[in-house]
């Protein structure tokens, strides 16, 4: 790998280390928001979300654009997709109820070499 | 050996793969009886199936209700069952409410014989974009976990480019 490329992965290794910067991602994947939509949930102070945005930012995470007095972030194209988002709470969902259920195939095996 | 797949095709399908370790008459059934059903299909942790019909017949109607109690939240989901091999498929229709029902996912779901166990693949179309963002703002409200699992792919793509 070429220095550069070493470089913007540790970027974005250490911008997606933060579980406040994962979580704005995550609700940046449902659209664009402003800097206070994003500061509403999470209970924290603007300028600490600002700085934040800056970390995504410099990272090519997410993008800003101007409008107005605002500059709404949204995610930067081949970031965190919606789509991405959605196939991975579907992985893990299945992946939870196929161990489940293996379990109760493994039990009803049981029951069955206990009864023969 | 039982490790999850799931890949697309194209943006119109959802392929799941998954090995399970007992015959594919008992995995099938699984998929059909309710009392059965209500205790994996579940999803992530936290959420119950306090109803749960499947009339286990071509023709037959699904109905199964799920709820967080914790989170005062659920949703349901309504389908009718097609057609029925036994024990090598099923296929059927389905749609979740949320309540506003999205539109019907056809699904192939076939079990087959693999040594001792059963190969099951489930083929279903890709919900499009406004019924992604209603599953995820209803599976992402306990947290964000499913970001957490980005890093890999992300790193990877950054890493290529």
């Amino acid at each position: 790998m070429v220095p550069q490329a070493m470089e913007s992965l540790d970027r974005t290794l250490a911008a997606l280390a933060d579980p406040t910067r994962r979580a704005i991602l995550a609700r940046l994947s449902l659209g664009e928001a402003t800097v206070n939509e994003l500061a509403e949930p999470f209970a924290i102070s603007q300028p600490a979300v600002s700085r934040h945005i800056r970390v995504l930012s410099e990272a090519g995470l997410i993008v800003q654009r101007v409008q107005g007095t605002q500059r709404p972030c949204r995610l930067a194209n081949g970031a965190l997709t919606e789509l991405d988002q959605y196939l991975e709470l579907l992985r893990k969902a299945l992946t939870q109820n196929y161990r489940r259920l293996d379990q109760i195939l493994a039990q009803q095996a049981e029951r069955k070499d206990r009864k023969t | 050996m039982s490790e999850l797949m799931l890949t697309t095709e194209g943006d119109t399908f959802v392929v799941v793969k998954r090995r399970f370790e007992a015959p594919p008459e008992a995995v099938y059934r699984a998929h059909l009886e309710p009392e059965l059903i209500q205790q994996w299909c579940l999803g992530p942790e936290g959420w119950t199936m306090p109803v749960c019909i499947n009339e286990g017949k071509p023709g037959g109607k699904l109905r199964y209700e799920w709820s967080n109690r914790e989170m005062g939240a659920g949703f349901f989901l309504t389908g009718e069952i097609l057609e029925l091999d036994p024990p090598h498929r099923i296929v059927h229709v389905e749609r979740m409410h949320f309540p506003d029902p999205t539109p019907d996912n056809h699904v192939v779901t076939t079990f087959a014989a693999d040594g001792s166990g059963t190969l099951m693949t489930m083929r279903m179309s890709l919900p499009n974009t406004e019924t992604r963002k209603a599953m995820l703002a209803t599976g992402m409200a306990r947290g964000m976990e499913t970001s957490y699992q980005r890093l890999e792919r992300v790193s990877g793509w950054k890493a290529a480019s």
